[in-house]
């Protein structure tokens, strides 16, 4: 694994980019903590969490432009659509699957985002169907002549789909400006990655599809960072695609439907909580003098109180009409 | 007027097409090279590779893909060189075509067409004879068209090009040389979801698609000749949607209805149509609904003899006619 040093002068991002960063990880927490209680309050029917993962998210989505860039999701990836600019109460209105849920209006499963002005490409649940899609989309980009890229997220599991070569292969062969981003948190529900494939890096395939392979630290945002926008900059500039594999670890089950222990041990889990990718983006903008007491509890606040509206906005949402059930399976108009 | 095989229609519709609108590409395996067929003759030379687009072998990226660059102000026409082909893509179609525009509630829609020749007839074996409409016609979001017919391809290829939704054209390819058929010279479209009166009778309604039609008018005529009966022939044209109305009202001026399909028998499209006919047509009716198609055996099987046991054909359909008629 590569981790980087001293990267945020090199990587040059701003003091409020930073603080923005840490804003939008923690941010990404605790929505996906509220969500987790208000399904255990049986406010909703099911949930996903990103917690653990917010480095790899916020890392890579914060090297595309929102609403220019293209973002094929995962369900996990809620500090990805936030990053890009959904609010958490567009996150919890699919929560909740109000009449109004931006996502789909009550019609998908929760934490599978769709926002067209930002570019997120509604998302179905089979694994890995995203991944020839995204290419698809940055495909055209570039018969276009435009120079937007787009972004694929998926798990360790997705890399043992034929989607997902058929994807990798195709992405190489035509040159498309797409970025794969796997983020490689050891298990796909109860299966360990040692049984999903044999090799320990699943990066080493990039070089047999030929494109550039890369795995990072996953819980080191700077080097996740760092990684997005080299793959970002090449992609952009005809380059092709790049794979990154961002070494994570998810903190809670895979689902409110899924008990962990059965499958995990408690020393397992401990030894990755201690390297929680919060407390450690926390620690070294402390170090680096970014981010004192006063910071940091000024941005908990904010993030409390704006998750706490968004609670209110998604739980008072309109509920859908029951007969709209019936639509839309067709456009009807002509043209699109 | 210029006579054309449905073959050279299904050329033209696309050429025409993406001569009309830039946005518009083919893709797939061999188009380059003009494809298998030769649908896409001389496509690489008018348009460029950038238009006419050779994919690795892999259904479920060429769909995929496909899918992908129609969000992006493409609108591509992905070949699927065999529908017994189509299976790899079964999910990208079914879970993700068909399903996009519901699941985000109308805010991104689907606009690619995805054409495969399909169908038994020319000793292609069990895999490059199969039916798949009943798969794809199940599943609400997808449009399905059968086309047999020179006239009928270009027309409802263009529609399905220029439609918003998903939409799988289905060529029968043993009809694609099958004869040639004076087309207008000036652009045309035929509705998605319209069937077409293919011959006028009063005794019964036979409702078919596909090769069968081609195999139904000649029943048709030899009823008639030899036996005075007088049989309406309806190509549905399009299975998803698929004119019930049409139908309803010609059961209701024959009071019987034959549906014959070169599918499987069990579950294939007619069973649908006949389902349809004995729920809301039942009042019409002075005979029973009547399904002819092939057997549960996979379709179909390579040696001449076996094929020809396994499909309809004209002289099958006749004896169904006569035994309906008589009923
Ligand atoms: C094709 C398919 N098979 C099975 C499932 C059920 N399923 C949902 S998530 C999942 C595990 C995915 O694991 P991974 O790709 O590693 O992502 P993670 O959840 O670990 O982030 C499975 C098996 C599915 N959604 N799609």
């Amino acid at each position: 694994m590569t981790a980087v040093k001293e990267a945020p002068a090199a990587l040059k991002l701003s003091d409020e980019q930073l603080l923005e960063m840490y804003y939008k990880m923690l941010l990404a927490r605790t929505l996906s903590i509220r969500q987790r209680l208000l399904q255990r309050m049986g406010k909703g029917a099911i949930t996903y969490s990103g917690e653990g993962h917010e480095a790899a998210q916020v890392g890579t989505a914060f090297a595309l432009r929102p609403g220019t860039d293209w973002l094929y999701t995962y369900y996990r990836d809620i500090g990805v659509v936030l990053t890009i600019g959904m609010t958490p109460a567009e996150v919890l209105t699919g929560f909740f699957a109000t009449r109004d849920d931006v996502n789909s209006g009550g019609r998908n499963m929760p934490s599978h985002f769709s926002h067209k002005r930002l570019r997120i490409v509604s998302q179905g649940a089979p694994v890995a169907t995203q991944c020839p899609q995204a290419v698809g989309t940055a495909w055209a980009s570039k018969l276009r002549g435009l120079d937007e890229v787009a972004a694929v997220y998926f798990g360790d599991g997705a890399t043992s789909t034929g989607d997902w070569h058929e994807a990798m292969n195709f992405a190489s062969v035509h040159k498309a400006p797409v970025i794969f981003v796997c983020e490689f948190n050891q298990y796909a529900i109860s299966v360990h990655y040692k049984k999903q494939m044999a090799v320990e890096n699943v990066a080493l395939r990039a070089q047999g599809y030929g494109m550039p392979g890369i795995t990072v630290d996953g819980n080191d945002v700077l080097a996740v960072y760092e990684a997005m926008t080299d793959a970002v900059e090449r992609a952009r500039g005809g380059g092709g695609p790049s794979f990154i594999e961002a070494k994570t670890y998810r903190l809670v089950p895979h689902s409110s439907d899924d008990d962990d222990r059965r499958y995990r041990t408690k020393d397992e889990v401990e030894s990755w909580s201690a390297r929680d990718p919060l407390v450690r983006f926390a620690r070294r903008l402390n170090e680096m003098g970014k981010l004192d007491e006063r910071r940091e509890k000024e941005i908990a606040e904010r993030v409390a109180s704006e998750v706490d509206e968004a609670t209110e906005l998604g739980e008072g949402g309109a509920r859908p009409d029951p007969e709209s059930a019936l639509r839309p399976v067709f456009v009807e108009e002509k043209g699109s | 007027m210029a006579e054309k095989t449905m073959l050279e229609a299904v050329h033209d519709a696309m050429f025409e097409e993406m001569k009309r609108d830039e946005r518009v590409i083919v893709m797939g395996e061999d188009v380059g090279e003009g494809g298998v067929f030769r649908a896409t003759e001389g496509f690489v030379a008018e348009f460029g590779p950038n238009r006419c687009v050779d994919t690795p072998l892999a259904e479920a990226a060429i769909v995929g893909v496909a899918i992908g660059a129609s969000l992006n102000g493409i609108l591509p026409i992905a070949e699927i060189q065999f529908a017994d082909f189509s299976h790899p893509a079964f999910d990208q179609l079914v879970s993700e075509a068909a399903r996009l525009y519901y699941r985000s509630n109308g805010t991104w829609n689907c606009p690619i067409t995805v054409r495969m020749p399909y169908g038994a007839g020319i000793h292609g074996g069990p895999y490059h004879s199969q039916s798949v409409e009943a798969f794809y016609a199940h599943v609400p979001g997808l449009k399905v068209v059968c086309v047999a017919t020179p006239h009928d391809a270009k027309g409802l290829l263009k529609s399905a090009v220029r439609d918003p939704n998903p939409v799988i054209v289905l060529e029968h390819k043993k009809a694609y040389r099958l004869y040639r058929q004076e087309l207008p010279d000036e652009d045309y479209t035929i509705p998605i979801g319209v069937a077409e009166l293919k011959r006028e009778g009063s005794d019964i309604s036979l409702i078919t698609y596909g090769m069968m039609m081609h195999h139904s008018l000649k029943a048709a005529e030899t009823v008639h000749e030899q036996d005075g009966v007088s049989v309406e022939v309806i190509d549905l044209r399009s299975v998803s949607p698929w004119d019930k109305a049409r139908v309803l009202e010609s059961v209701k001026k024959t009071g019987k209805a034959l549906v014959v399909y070169e599918d499987n028998f069990t579950g294939g499209f007619g069973a649908e149509v006949a389902a349809t006919i004995a729920q809301d047509g039942f009042d019409y009716l002075d005979g029973p609904v009547t399904r002819l198609a092939s057997p549960d055996v996979p379709i179909a099987p390579f040696a001449g003899e076996l094929e020809d046991f396994i499909l309809p054909n004209p002289e099958k359909i006749t004896t169904a006619i006569r035994k309906l008629a008589s009923y």
